[in-house]
């Protein structure tokens, strides 16, 4: 029997949202689901590694430099407070034994969701393939995604 | 109830418990039972859920002082 299709779009680099995307992926997985969590915009920062910036040119330099990769970088959607909000967060989190999102992304992988990312923010912000961790399935567009969202019984988009 | 195996979920919340449920599952043989003990009350409506998604048996859950004993049974692998 063919696997139902569990689709979703991370759009946002936000710590909050992100997790909630990794608890249904994850989730979906172990329910038998075939799962996609496609990458973009902010939400690619979530696969890049820590790196002070990226960027072929200048202005790609400087806004990769504000715009900062990383799992364990991504700020609060409310409260950010200059990085003290999601330090907070991730201390509550750690004390509840919620995965942090390093960890979500290994349990995601473990349990076969598939990591895409997106190659259009990928170009115009000026990124290289080795500004991203191990473990991406591939780099693709909004037409995979509408494929899979054609196939899927269920797809969001956060 | 009495069960085959017994997973250990005390303090964990969702969706940790479904998740380790699921890499449990595939150690049992159909036909066994597996006991999950957690202290998550989302487990009530998740597990019979997560067993409808799999095609596995609910058998039931117990509850006491906050503490919930569900058993599932492997029907399909």
């Amino acid at each position: 029997m063919e696997k139902e299709k569990f689709n979703i779009v991370v759009f946002s680099g936000d710590l909050d949202k992100v997790l909630a995307a990794f608890i249904l992926a994850t989730t979906a997985a172990s329910m038998n689901m075939e799962v996609n969590m496609f990458f973009t915009f902010w939400g690619l920062n979530v696969l890049r590694k820590k790196k002070l910036t990226s960027g072929k040119n200048l202005l790609q330099k400087m806004m990769n430099f504000m715009n900062k990769g990383g799992a364990d970088r991504l700020p609060l959607s409310k409260f950010n407070m200059l990085g003290i909000g999601p330090a907070m967060m991730k201390i509550m989190m750690k004390q509840a034994k919620v995965p942090s999102i390093e960890e979500f992304i290994k349990l995601a992988k473990s349990l076969g969701v598939k990591l895409i990312a997106c190659t259009t923010t990928f170009n115009f912000m000026g990124f290289q393939k080795d500004d991203f961790i191990e473990g991406i399935d591939y780099f693709a567009g909004a037409a995979t995604f509408l494929q899979l969202a054609r196939e899927g019984r269920i797809s969001y988009f956060l | 109830m009495k069960a085959d195996v017994t997973l250990d979920c005390f303090g964990l919340l969702c969706p940790m418990p479904i998740i380790k449920t699921q890499e449990k599952m595939k150690e049992l043989k159909v036909g066994q039972v597996l006991e999950v003990l957690s202290t998550d009350e989302g487990i009530k409506a998740d597990m019979p859920a997560w067993c409808k998604a799999t095609g596995q048996e609910f058998l039931g859950i117990e509850e006491k002082e906050g503490e919930y004993r569900v058993y599932i049974k492997k029907i399909s692998t």
